[in-house]
């Protein structure tokens, strides 16, 4: 046991160092190698509640993008009219002192992160009583309805966008800004992972399991299931709010539809990067939005137009022949390092009972 | 806020017949679901993206100088193809498993198609002139585009057609058969995997035939497929599987809620207004199931 854990320490330490590092080893790739950080964030706490709970969602998009415009709002609103900023280019008459800056940063994702879980908490009854597919049409069309209306709104732009505001020009070190972000996202990174592997030892885990299996029986044995499910959904929420504020800050812009709601790309890649790398395991998602985000940089400048045709490909390629991922694919090859014993007789009458 | 609508009776017929005239038009689309949803239990999120694709040929037909309105019968025989082959290939893999696979797959397929159809026809929106000009009611304070009457005639003439194949043909009894009971209809030599394609075929040419009309009465655009299938979701879900009156019924009324919705909360929101619909009427049901401690399945 004990070795066990100096193993994952060593892994743990190394995986850290290697973060800490990454952006002065790959200095020119630090906006990818935030992208990715948001990416893990994005695929492990939809794995949270798709993969181990099974309530397959395609509305998390609509906590990230949430959280963008709440970090955008709260960042302006803080010091400057947000109806003027957004009205006609703002932020060319409003600048941020770097104190203000990050101030307002720090105040906004805070808020972004706390307000979609309330909304989460919020709207889960209703929506959480909905199971299966009907769960996932309701969540989809709910992100999409999202963008739809945020496209509508005056205050924070409607359909001319949203300029977040621009990084104070008096840091004069040119790396900065992405120093800054990814670090961001990597503290926010760690944060997630620290939190989802305690609910992976936790007995939490064991109810959204149970609550995936049988959710009739699970209430059957005395789990208030639509409370767990809740919380569940309300973890998934905070860290999308995050993310979507860091991304908010990183892309500079936001778009209704394109940028925030995007439920074209990432509402989409938060759910296949779970699937690629195998649902309900805690790694799975990790190396699935590794491979994923690699797959798509590697390939996505030399097929220029044709990446989307490329992405549903992907995903029904995924979908039908990999439905389990790639932990899922290790976990059949290779049943003992996942602790699994196998009764070769048990094993031969199930085969016969197929 | 000030609702002109309120105030001029006369727009607000204007807002009945087209939305009554443009929900036949959503329940054929619908009806083409509930065919597969019924037959195959997948849920096709690519429906949208078939209308659409149905829509690009009665408008390159048009492009060719041919009149669009002939694409309400070139557009289903070709798209049965399309949905034959797109049978072949990918949808005949997620049959008979979880739901949530076929939603994924077809999703996967929507981008595939939109992606596609930009390339192909270009981002612009675009539609097919019928030139049927349009008739004028209540002294000229109302008016309804010929288009959309004939688009209505055209689609309840289809939609009876399909009844009447469904009930007589000896197809459509294999289908009846196969959304049944399927094992059961295997076993008396009904060839279900010939039906299956047959039924997305069908499915496809229903979006067809919608395309077409969509073309000729409202506009086309590759990404707004989406709000298609969400409408005819919406709609099954609200009549049930493979009752056709309740099917033109609930169509109708959705096109009467987006058209006072236009009106009332304008055109920015008419989308969003449909998408919070469906939210809506999934949550009503679900509040009014469990009080029976029971779920939608």
């Amino acid at each position: 046991m004990q070795k066990v854990k100096q193993k994952d320490l060593i892994l743990y330490s190394g995986l850290i160092i290697l973060g800490l590092a990454a952006p002065y080893l790959f200095s020119a790739f630090k906006v990818q190698l935030t992208y990715l950080c948001v990416l893990i964030v994005l695929a492990m706490t939809w794995n949270l509640q798709g993969g181990e709970m099974g309530y397959n969602s395609f509305g998390n998009i609509l906590f990230y993008g949430l959280g963008m415009y709440l970090t955008a709002s709260v960042q302006v609103g803080m010091f400057f009219p947000l109806a003027e900023w957004t009205e006609s280019g703002g932020e060319k008459t409003f600048v941020h002192t770097t104190a203000q800056y990050f101030q307002g940063i720090g105040v906004g994702l805070i808020v972004s992160a706390i307000v979609p879980a309330l909304v989460a908490g919020a709207i889960g009854y209703a929506i959480l009583g909905l199971r299966g597919h009907y769960f996932a049409i309701c969540t989809l069309g709910l992100g999409i309805a999202a963008g739809e209306i945020a496209g509508g709104i005056e205050i924070i732009g409607a359909g001319q966008g949203f300029t977040t505001p621009p990084f104070p020009a008096e840091i004069v070190d040119v790396e900065a800004r992405g120093k800054f972000f990814y670090f961001l996202s990597f503290f926010v990174l760690v944060l997630a992972f620290v939190f989802v592997k305690y609910i992976y030892g936790s007995r939490f885990r064991l109810i959204l399991n149970a609550i995936r299996d049988n959710e009739d029986k699970a209430e059957a044995m005395g789990i208030q299931t639509m409370k767990y499910k809740i919380v569940g959904w309300m973890v998934s929420a905070f860290f999308c709010g995050l993310a979507g504020g860091i991304m908010g800050g990183l892309i500079g812009y936001i778009d209704s539809t394109d940028v925030a709601f995007d439920g074209r790309e990432m509402g989409v890649f938060m759910v296949l990067m779970a699937i690629l790398g195998g649902k309900g395991t805690l790694w799975g998602p990790i190396i699935g939005a590794t491979l994923f985000h690699f797959f798509k940089e590697g390939l996505w400048t030399f097929i220029l137009g044709w990446q989307y045709v490329a992405l549903g490909v992907l995903i029904v390629v995924i979908v039908i022949y990999f439905p389990e991922g790639l932990m899922g694919w290790l976990r059949e090859k290779y049943p003992e390092r996942f602790g699994e014993v196998i009764d070769e007789k048990d094993r031969k009458s199930q085969v016969e009972l197929k | 806020m000030d609702f002109l609508i309120f105030k001029a009776p006369m727009l607000m017929v204007q807002a009945s017949l087209d939305g009554i005239l443009l929900g036949i038009l959503f329940a054929l689309i619908a009806y083409g679901m509930a065919l597969q949803w019924g037959v195959m239990n997948i849920i096709n999120i690519a429906q949208g993206d078939l209308v659409i694709l149905g829509g690009y040929i009665a408008y390159t037909m048009y492009l060719a100088g041919i009149h669009p309105a002939w694409g309400v019968i070139v557009s289903p025989i070709l798209m049965y193809f399309v949905g034959w082959g797109l049978y072949k290939l990918v949808i005949n893999k997620v049959v008979d498993r979880d739901l949530f696979i076929s939603i994924l797959a077809t999703f996967g397929i929507a981008i595939v198609f939109q992606q596609l159809m930009n390339f192909i026809f270009g981002a612009d929106v675009v539609v097919a002139q019928s030139e049927y000009g349009t008739t004028m009611l209540f002294d000229n304070s109302v008016t309804l585009p010929n288009s959309k009457i004939f688009s209505a005639f055209v689609s309840l003439a289809y939609a009876v057609a399909l009844v009447i194949y469904m009930k007589k043909s000896k197809l459509g009894r294999a289908i009846r058969a196969t959304a049944q009971n399927a094992r059961a209809a295997k076993i008396l030599g009904v060839d279900t995997e010939k039906v299956y394609a047959a039924t997305f075929g069908i499915n496809a040419a229903l979006c067809g035939i919608a395309g077409a009309l969509i073309s000729i009465t409202l506009t086309l655009h590759p990404y707004v497929g989406l709000p298609y299938t969400v409408r005819s979701f919406m709609i099954v879900i609200v009549a049930g599987l493979g009752n056709l009156p309740a099917v033109a019924i609930s169509g109708m009324g959705l096109g009467l809620f987006e058209e006072f919705a236009d009106y009332i909360l304008g055109t920015e929101f008419r989308i969003g207004a449909v998408f919070m619909l469906l939210v809506f009427i999934l949550v009503y049901r679900r509040f009014k199931l469990s009080k029976k401690r029971e779920y939608l399945k």
